[in-house]
Formats: C-alpha cells, sequence, structure tokens
C-alpha cells in the first residue's frame, strides 16, 4: 500500500513537472485527486481493509493527498505567474508615442494678464471696479481736472458720440477713480480693468480699441512713499522678485505729484536688450498723487483724505511679457495664435 | 524738442557725459526721447586741395583729378564733377568711408572707373547728409569747396561744425517754459545745481528815427491778444547767417532760410517766444490792428495757399488787410523780400487753446502754433524781441530803431502762493526742513520763505500746494523718497460675485475646448444687411461715433454676432479644412433713447461660435446645457424659434429661464454664413450674462449616496415627426412618481419600417427607492400613467419594448 502511495505520489511530480499550462494541471488534479482519481480509488477500496488498518491507510492517503495537493498549488501559481508575464510581455507599448489629449481651450493672452495683474491687487486688499465705456465728458474728462480747453480733449484723440448730452467713448479708465470716489465709501482699495478708445488708426502698434487699468487708493495719511511701495510690490509680483523700479516725475491733470514708473527690464534684468530699446527700462504706468482738486469735486475732503492712483496700458504688458509684435493678432482671433497661450 | 548739446553748453557750464546728462535730467523730470549723434555714420571725411585735373581718356563727363591730403602722397581721384578748379579745398571721402546716397549711406571703394583707378571720392554736401539750406556756399550741382583756406588732411566734420549731439524731449503739456533751450538749460542746471547763465541781452538801437512813430499797435481782442511788441529795423540786408546759426537751426530740426528768418527761428528755440518778421512797407499806413477775422475774409498765407478764415479766428491786419493768422502763419503779402528796406519784428502773446483750434481749422500746424497752444508767458514777449535785434546788431543785417511799441493791457505778475512744509512733508512721506526747501525752490527760481513761494510767471503751472510738492519731490528727488506700504484701515480685496461668475463662464468655455475671443466694440452699419437684418429693426438704433475713424468703426454693436463670424472667417479661410470653436464675453451697447439723452445699457454676452466636422446644432447646445450645470441652472427651456433671421429657421432654440428669454442656439443661416465666406454650417449660441449672474446657484446640499439598485425600464414609442421630445419627457417627469430618478433618451428614429410623417423615439427610465429594492408592482402604476398619458396627449404608439 505504501508502496503504492509513493508511486502515486513519484507520478503526480513527474507529470506535474511536465504540465505547461493549467489546463494540464487541472488534468493531473482530476486524474488523481478526482472523484475517480487514484488516491480516491484507494480510499474508496478501504473498505477492505481490517478496522485497525483504515486509520493507519487513511493517514497516509491524506498525508500523501496534502503533499501533491501542496505541489499542485505551487505548479499552480508558478504557472499563472508564467502565463501572466507572457500576457504582459505580449501586452508591451512603445511609450514613447504621443498622448491622446483631451482638448482644452484657452483663454486670450489678454485675460490673462489682467487675472494676473487683478491676483496681485487682490492680494493687496484691492476690490476690482467696473463702469460704463460710454461715458459722460465730466467723468472722462471735468472730474479729471482736464477742463474744456485742454488739448486732451481734441477730437483727433476722443471718439464723441452723436446726441444730446455730452457722451463720449472712455479715453482712459480714469472716470472710474471719478465714479468709485463719487459713491461714497471710503476707504478706496481699488482696481479697474476695461476697454478704452482712442482715435487710432489700426497698426502694429495702435488700435482704436485697448485695454487698461486704473488704480486707486484713498485714506487717511497716504503718502508718495506709500505709492512707491505699493507699485514696487506690484512690479516685483508681475515681473519676477529681482525688478528693480525707478519713479520719473511727469505730468497728468489729475494727479500731483506726478510720476512714470519703470521697471528694470524683464528680458535683460536691465542690461539693455530689444524688449527694453536698450535702456535696461520698461515704461510701466503712469501713477501720482490725487489732485486735490480731483477730490473735492467728488466730495472728499482733500485735508483729511489722500490717495494715489495709477493707469497702465495692458496690451503692451501682453506684448512685451509674451514677445508679441503685431498689435493686430490680439484682435483677430486666428485659433493657431490663441492656441499658444 | 530737441536740444543740441553745444547750445545747451552755452547757458550751463556741463562736467558730464551725455548718457550721464540723459539719465539725471530724466529723472528730475524733462524725459528724454532719444539721442541723436549728428554725422556719427560719416567718419573718414578729410579735406584735400585739387592739384591737377587732367580728363579722363576715356570718358567726356569724367575728370582725373589729384588731391593732396595733407600727406604728401596725392591721392587720384576720378570725378564727374564740373565745378572744380585747381588749388579748391574740398571734402575728400578716403576708401572705407561711408557717404549717403539719398538718403542710403554708400561705402567707398577703391576702384577703376572707365578703367582709371579712383581712390576715394570727392563729395557734395548732399554726400556728406546736408542741404544748401544748411551750407548755402554749396554749389547747386557740384564739390563743395570751402570758402576759407583750411589746413589739409583735417575732419571735414569739425569744419563744417557737423558734430554735435541732440538730445530729444518728451515735454509735458504743463510745461510750455521747457519748450526752449533756455527753459530746458534752466532744468538742467537745477537738476545738476550749476548756475544758469541766461544771455546777456543788450541793444545798441543805432538806427535812425523811432519804433513809436514808424508803427502803430491796436489790440481789438485783448484776450486772444494779451500782449503785443513791435520793433523796426532799417537798412535790412537779407543773406545767409553765419555757420554757427545755421548749425544750430539745422541740428535743432530747423532748416535755415535767410539771416533775418533764421533769427526769428532762433529766438524762437532758444527763448521759446514765436516772433515773426513784416516788411513794413507792406503794412498799410504802418498800422497793426490785430483783430478776429472778418465773415469770408481769406489770406494767402507764406506756404502760397488761400485759407479761408472765419470770425473765431484772430489775424493781424493793417487798416485794410489781414497780413497774418496770429500765431499761425505770416501772410504772403507782408513777407520780407530781398529789396526789403525796413522791417517789422512782431514778438507777441496770443491766446493758446484760440491758436490751437486756428491751426486744427486752417489745418496748418506750425512750429510757432505748437509754442503758443501751449500757452506761453507774456514777459517772455519782450525777452524775444530785445534778443532779436540785438542778434540782428550781431549779425550786421540791419540797423535796429530805438524803442518799441508795447500794447500789454493787462500785465501778467509773478503769484504767491502760501504753502506748509509740513504737510508737503505729509504728502510726500518726506522729512525735508524748511530750510532745504526754500533752497530746493531757488534752484527754479522760486522765492521762498517758509509759508510764502513767489511764483515767476514763466510757471503758470505751479498754482497750490500739491504743485510745490511735486517741484520739491522732483528736486529731492524721486528715488530718495522712503518706499512704504501704506498702514491705513485694512480692505478685503476680492472680486465681486457677477466677477466670479464671469470667470466660472470663461473656465467652463475653455475647459470644453473654445478658445477665448477678443473683437472691437464698434463696427460698420453694413453689418445688419451682412447679418440679414430688416431695416426696421431695432438692432439698427445704435449709439452712434459723430467723429468715426471710418463707416467700419462708426456705431457701437447692439449684436455680438459680427465680431465672432468675422473671427471665425479668419479661420475657416485661413486653415480650410480644419474646425474651430470660439468664445468671447463682451458688451453690447443699447441706447435708451435716441439721439443719447442718457448713458446706454451696456449689456455683456456670452457668444460662442463654431464650426467643424464633429459640431453639430447639439454641440453647441450641450455646452450651454453643460454651463447651465456649471453654474446650477436647472431650469433652462429651449423652444424652437424660426424667427430670428440670421438664424437657419429649423435649426435654432430660443433659451429660456423662468420664461424671460436669456438668448439663443442654433446653426446661423447659410445665406449670412455665405456673407462671411464660410463655406459650411457655422453654430452658434448667444447668452445673457446679467441674466446668468443673477440665476446662478452655487448652494450644494448632500444627498446620500443611493443605497438600493435602480429599476431600469425602457420605453419605445411612434409619434409623429413634429412632435418635440421635450412634450414627451414632461410627460416622463410628469406622471412617472416619486422614484422616478432620471430619463434617458436613447434614440430617435426615421425611416425603414417607420411610418412615412412619424419617428421612433426610446427612453430608458430609472426609478429608485432611497430604502428599498422597488419590486415590479410598485413600477406598474407610473408606467402605467405614462404611457397613457403619452397615448392621451400626443397620439404616441407603444412599440415592443
Amino acid at each position: 500500500m505504501q508502496d503504492k502511495l509513493s508511486q502515486i505520489r513519484e507520478l503526480a511530480k513527474s507529470r506535474l513537472s511536465e504540465a505547461v499550462d493549467l489546463k494540464a494541471l487541472d488534468a493531473i488534479r482530476v486524474d488523481i485527486l478526482g472523484k475517480k482519481g487514484e488516491l480516491t480509488q484507494i480510499l474508496k477500496g478501504m473498505g477492505a481493509l481490517s478496522p485497525e488498518e483504515r486509520p493507519k491507510v487513511g493517514q497516509m492517503v491524506n498525508t500523501v493527498r496534502a503533499e501533491i495537493e501542496g505541489m499542485l498549488a505551487n505548479a499552480v501559481t508558478e504557472l499563472q505567474a508564467k502565463e501572466q508575464e507572457i500576457k504582459l510581455a505580449a501586452e508591451t507599448i512603445d511609450v514613447t508615442m504621443p498622448g491622446k489629449v483631451p482638448e482644452m481651450g484657452h483663454l486670450h493672452p489678454m485675460t490673462t494678464v489682467i487675472e494676473n495683474i487683478k491676483s496681485i491687487f487682490i492680494g493687496m486688499g484691492y476690490e476690482i471696479a467696473e463702469g460704463p465705456e460710454v461715458e459722460q465728458a465730466y467723468y472722462n474728462f471735468e472730474a479729471l481736472n482736464i477742463p474744456k480747453d485742454h488739448p486732451a480733449r481734441d477730437e483727433q484723440d476722443t471718439f464723441y458720440i452723436e446726441g444730446e448730452g455730452d457722451f463720449l467713448l472712455r479715453t482712459q479708465t480714469s472716470p472710474m477713480q471719478v465714479r468709485v470716489m463719487e459713491s461714497g465709501k471710503l476707504p478706496i482699495r481699488m482696481i479697474a480693468p476695461g476697454r478704452v478708445y482712442r482715435s487710432d488708426e489700426v497698426d502694429a502698434t495702435h488700435s482704436p480699441v485697448f485695454h487698461q487699468l486704473e488704480g486707486l487708493v484713498i485714506d487717511e495719511g497716504i503718502t508718495m512713499g506709500d505709492l512707491k511701495g505699493a507699485l514696487a510690490v506690484f512690479a516685483k509680483e508681475l515681473f519676477g522678485e529681482d525688478t528693480k523700479v525707478r519713479f520719473r516725475p511727469h505730468h497728468f491733470p489729475f494727479t500731483e505729484p506726478s510720476a512714470e514708473m519703470d521697471a528694470s527690464c524683464f528680458a535683460c534684468g536691465g542690461k539693455g536688450c530689444r524688449v527694453c530699446k536698450d535702456s535696461g527700462w520698461i515704461e510701466v504706468l503712469g501713477c501720482g498723487m490725487v489732485h486735490p482738486k480731483v477730490l473735492e469735486m467728488s466730495g472728499i475732503d482733500s485735508k483729511k483724505y489722500s490717495g494715489f492712483a495709477f493707469g497702465m496700458g495692458l496690451e503692451r504688458v501682453a506684448m512685451q511679457k509674451y514677445a508679441i509684435s503685431d498689435l493686430r493678432l490680439l484682435f483677430e482671433n486666428d485659433t493657431k495664435f490663441l492656441k499658444q497661450f | 524738442m530737441n536740444l543740441p548739446i553745444s547750445w545747451l553748453k552755452e547757458y550751463v557750464d556741463l562736467d558730464c557725459t551725455t548718457q550721464e546728462f540723459m539719465d539725471e535730467i530724466t529723472l528730475s523730470g524733462s524725459k528724454v526721447e532719444s539721442l541723436t549723434v549728428m554725422g556719427k555714420d560719416i567718419d573718414g571725411i578729410i579735406t584735400g586741395k585739387v592739384l591737377e585735373i587732367e580728363k579722363h581718356p576715356d570718358a567726356d563727363k569724367l575728370v582725373v583729378t589729384q588731391i593732396d591730403v595733407g600727406n604728401g602722397e596725392p591721392l587720384q581721384i576720378v570725378t564727374g564733377a564740373s565745378n572744380l578748379k585747381v588749388g579748391d579745398i574740398v571734402p575728400v571721402a578716403m576708401v572705407n568711408s561711408n557717404v549717403y546716397h539719398g538718403s542710403e549711406l554708400v561705402k567707398i571703394k577703391k576702384g577703376k572707373l572707365r578703367g582709371v583707378e579712383s581712390n576715394g571720392m570727392l563729395c557734395s554736401i548732399e554726400e556728406l547728409g546736408f542741404t544748401r539750406h544748411d551750407y548755402p556756399e554749396a554749389p547747386e550741382n557740384g564739390i563743395y569747396v570751402f570758402v576759407d583756406e583750411v589746413p589739409l588732411g583735417a575732419d571735414v566734420k569739425e569744419l563744417l561744425q557737423i558734430n554735435d549731439e541732440v538730445v530729444e524731449f518728451e515735454i509735458t503739456s504743463n510745461r510750455p517754459d521747457c519748450f526752449s533751450i533756455t527753459g530746458l538749460a534752466r532744468e538742467t542746471a537745477a537738476t545738476f545745481r550749476k548756475p544758469f547763465k541766461f544771455p546777456e541781452i543788450k541793444v545798441e538801437e543805432k538806427g535812425e528815427g523811432n519804433a513809436a512813430d514808424m508803427i502803430s499797435v491796436e489790440i481789438k481782442n485783448p484776450e486772444l491778444c494779451p500782449r503785443y511788441i513791435a520793433r523796426a529795423v532799417k537798412n535790412v540786408k537779407i543773406g545767409p547767417s553765419p555757420l554757427w546759426m545755421r548749425h544750430r537751426l539745422t541740428a535743432a530740426g530747423v532748416r535755415p532760410i535767410n539771416n533775418i528768418v533764421d533769427i526769428t527761428n532762433y529766438v524762437m528755440l532758444e527763448i521759446g517766444q514765436p516772433m515773426h518778421a513784416f516788411d513794413i512797407d507792406c503794412i498799410k499806413d504802418r498800422k497793426i490792428i490785430v483783430r478776429n477775422a472778418n465773415e469770408g475774409e481769406k489770406i494767402v498765407t507764406l506756404d502760397g495757399i488761400e485759407r479761408n478764415l472765419d470770425p473765431s479766428m484772430l489775424v493781424i491786419a493793417d487798416s485794410e488787410k489781414a497780413v497774418a493768422v496770429a500765431g499761425v502763419m505770416g501772410g504772403e503779402n507782408s513777407k520780407i523780400t530781398e529789396g526789403a528796406e525796413a522791417i517789422l519784428f512782431e514778438s507777441a502773446n496770443f491766446n493758446g487753446p484760440n491758436v490751437r483750434i486756428t491751426a486744427k481749422k486752417l489745418g496748418l500746424r506750425t512750429d510757432a502754433s505748437a509754442k503758443y497752444e501751449k500757452g506761453l508767458d507774456p514777459n517772455l514777449s519782450i525777452i524775444a524781441v530785445n534778443r532779436a535785434v540785438q542778434l540782428v546788431e550781431m549779425l550786421g543785417c540791419g540797423e535796429v530803431c530805438p524803442g518799441m511799441v508795447d500794447c500789454y493791457p493787462n500785465v501778467r505778475t509773478e503769484r504767491t502762493l502760501e504753502y506748509s512744509p509740513e504737510s508737503i512733508n505729509k504728502l510726500l512721506g518726506t522729512n525735508i526742513s524748511s530750510d532745504e526747501m526754500i533752497e530746493l525752490f531757488k534752484l527754479i527760481e522760486v522765492k521762498a520763505d517758509g509759508s510764502k513761494a513767489v511764483i515767476p510767471t514763466f510757471r503758470p503751472d505751479l498754482e497750490a500746494e500739491a504743485d510745490l510738492a511735486e517741484e520739491i519731490a522732483r528736486f529731492y528727488g524721486y528715488d530718495k523718497i522712503e518706499s512704504t506700504l501704506a498702514a491705513g484701515t485694512p480692505t478685503v480685496g476680492k472680486k465681486s460675485p457677477s466677477q466670479q461668475i464671469e470667470d466660472k463662464i470663461k473656465n467652463t468655455m475653455v475647459a470644453m475646448g473654445l478658445c477665448e475671443a477678443m473683437n472691437y466694440s464698434f463696427e460698420s452699419p453694413k453689418v445688419f444687411d451682412r447679418l440679414n437684418i430688416p431695416a426696421d429693426s431695432d438692432l439698427r438704433n445704435t449709439v452712434k461715433i459723430s467723429n468715426p475713424l471710418g463707416e467700419d468703426f462708426s456705431i457701437m454693436r447692439t449684436l455680438t454676432l459680427n465680431g465672432m463670424l468675422t473671427s471665425l472667417a479668419t479661420n475657416f479661410k485661413r486653415h480650410r479644412s480644419e474646425s474651430a470653436g470660439l468664445f468671447e464675453i463682451g458688451k453690447i451697447y443699447i441706447p435708451k433713447a435716441l439721439p443719447l439723452t442718457e448713458l446706454p445699457d451696456e449689456l455683456p454676452k456670452l457668444t460662442i461660435g463654431m464650426f467643424g466636422q464633429n459640431v453639430d446644432f447639439f454641440t453647441v447646445k450641450g455646452i450651454a446645457e453643460e454651463l447651465f450645470g456649471v453654474l446650477g441652472i436647472k431650469n433652462a427651456e429651449y423652444s424652437a424659434n424660426k424667427e430670428l433671421p440670421y438664424m437657419h429657421p429649423g435649426r435654432t432654440a430660443d433659451i429660456s429661464l423662468n420664461s424671460e428669454n436669456i438668448g439663443f442656439v442654433g446653426q446661423l443661416h447659410p445665406a449670412v454664413a455665405e456673407n462671411y465666406g464660410i463655406g459650411t454650417e457655422v453654430y452658434i449660441a448667444v447668452i445673457d450674462i446679467n441674466t446668468l449672474v443673477s440665476n446662478a446657484n452655487f448652494d450644494h446640499i448632500y444627498k446620500p449616496l443611493p443605497k438600493f439598485p435602480a429599476v431600469e425600464r425602457d420605453i419605445a414609442m411612434l409619434v409623429r415627426d413634429d412632435v418635440p421630445v421635450k412634450s414627451i419627457e414632461d410627460i416622463l417627469r410628469a406622471k412617472g412618481g416619486k422614484f422616478l430618478e432620471d430619463i434617458r433618451l436613447f434614440d430617435v428614429y426615421k425611416g425603414k419600417q417607420i411610418e412615412q410623417g412619424f419617428k421612433s423615439v426610446a427612453y430608458s427610465l430609472f426609478f429608485r427607492a432611497p430604502d428599498k429594492t422597488l419590486t415590479d408592482e410598485e413600477i406598474g402604476s407610473p408606467m402605467k400613467k405614462i404611457l397613457s398619458e403619452l397615448e392621451e396627449k400626443i397620439g404616441a404608439k407603444l412599440r415592443e419594448q
């Protein structure tokens, strides 16, 4: 009996070693351990044995069965691993082939620039104000200390609107200063980006429609030092931490003292290059302390409050930032252009 | 304003480089635009003496010259000029130097002309980059010949005083005083803390008679002419002015003409006061009358053009006729000619805005009008007129008659402003002592004592304390003001809810593959025809620009389609086979009344435009639906609209929210697409942003995740072709009962096996209860209701399930 059992075990061992797939293993299991399998047969034949022998033989059979089951399990694991390996090998792909890109759209570069600037000022506690593009002359001029006979009011710069009132397309975002001041809420920290209009023929650097951003801060005790500080932070955020700024005296009717702010050229760091026309500086914005007359006209006590204002053209920032050489591209909406941003 | 450095140095001892000068003066407020180095392109041109002139053996028009350039070895140079004689000293462009050929630079090479070697080139004044205006002694055609004996081999640029640097400034409108060499010199002196040397003006007055006996002046309109000064000069000798004067004029950008004209221009540049010279014999009765022009009056100006005047314009007239347009240009009838025996120098002050408007009306903006329009100091007039006659004496071109006629009805005097050093410091954020401020004021000729400042009359821009603060800051140094971050009341930086929603809309559009477009706000009234919009449509009531750049930019848009279609057309034409998807958030401008009596409504609109192979009505509608989903808008409704003239009548839907129309979606009318040259189907949606903003809802309340499975039932039905699925869905939802969770349209079929005029529509219905698995019985009741309602209301015939 013992011999028979070892035979079966040896047979199982040799057949397992020859098995090439899971199917063959299953056949072995059926042949040996199955209902009609050899080992089962032995168990079935145990009826012929004496009661003393039965437990012994039974134990021997079970030991062999456990042994064979163990071998089978190992063989299955081994073969499964092998088959997996083959399958994986067959599934190999060229990982250098291009990815499948879900088609996203793109924001206009002007939007990106404006959003960038907005978030800088929001971080500094500014609100975003919006207002009309068709504007009354009072807001665009008088309330900004630009009287009737001022050259800036010439028709050659300003689009006027047919009608009985004194209507025009705003030539600057500065009327927003007045509208925000008139609303009467103090202190003020706001920026107002938007479209403005000037009578310039369309060419590579001019457009009759373009964007400006106005800024206004009014509170008690605001100084020109505060103006410099706030705008220097802005320039660093926009152009990079190493950016230096300089303030040049300038003239705007609605600020006094007035200045223009240059930033060290982001392209060359101030050494001089094509972007900055070899000067090392890029003109960024006009600014100044809000003219007392402007404060008073908008109902703010200029003895108690002071403030600063600034304004900048945004197309120029986008063109410099993205090295766009022709302003017209911004209004053409060619998707081959828009998808670059 | 052009400032020749050599001229500037006459009034300020400048001991820095030009670069340093430009940097510093920019920081004190005079902004440098550019630097021109005169003659920088024409190095290597030296003087040479003509030793021999021989005929060229093979060319009639050429001669072969031997030129002594001072190094002992004569150069052989072939030239075509015929004005040379032996002994002439001429400019010689050596091999490898550059000369002008028209406006181009040409390099001189060693070579042969018709077989004869030529080692350089003899130059005309034009080849040096100048004209006979600059050097009147130069021949009309031919080589420049030096009039005086000059050394050989010397740099021609030195001899002709070409070497100079010219700095161009941008002068702001508040500083008319800086529109002159002396004005800029004053700023320079203040910037560099150097003394400012104003030219010393002395007149000998050796002429006979007296100006007051020779001329009379009457100002009829003192508002437009605050001052008029006339001086007389006798025995005038017209001729070229000396080289130094011509050079300065040329460098400053003014063409030399003759000594008298040059003197007026020189004074205008130097002092900033425009001047004019009349032939005194052309002034009838020698009577100057400054008056408004008469209706219909005409004058031929110095440029030979007849000008129509109107009574808003100021003229200088005699007792009979206008002889000049005040502040703009003199008249042909009184101009100085060769035989003029006596001249009248005018130095006057005119109202700036009036000169500007007159110049504009006449289309005649001159150097003089450009100066006047800024508003000049009437006290300059007397300095200028005396300077002019001083120059006449200096140049020996006439005898100055004693005295002058000075009509100055309202004298402008120095103003006194009060100021407080403390509040200036408070505004600037500085701590400058009162004494230091007084010193800074001195630099710009403001006399201050710590509380009062006396402002010179040439600084009308200094009106209030804030103006004085700027002057202090300028010369203290903007860069020395310490940067601070404002303390004050803290504020929260944020976007308004509507701004946040607009951002969300943009980001959703981008996520769905659309690119953002940006179009002009104004357009041509012709777009209405292009868009099939009927003649009586309200859309044609537009905000009109009264002075547009042209018809194409003349009305504010009342709908956004034209910009979108123009952009799509650009894409279609450039990349024909491809697709494009754009969106724009932009305003339309709707007048409340015409002509405008109040501001128009400016309404932001979302416009979507697409074309391409996989784009159809449902693509754009799907984008709109997804957008509504993102904005938490759940009740958008769509209904067919056959009436929009620019849209396909069978493929357009109105979109409404709570019965309010908020826009439309559909296919562009093919005829309109054709008008824009887009040869494919174009799909459009236009949605009102303000309504989206007011309906957006971002409240999200968590619904427990389902614990029990949904039960699905499919139904398919035959309905008439013209039944919109919306009416089916309304029934499904109305009768589906509380467990109906979702419905999904999964098939619409027309054609084989379906009766003509009908379509098969199939839906999956999903039922689910939160607390149990639904049984067939529980679903049976709502399904029965649905089926009978479908049959009853829309005549649907159920098909096999």
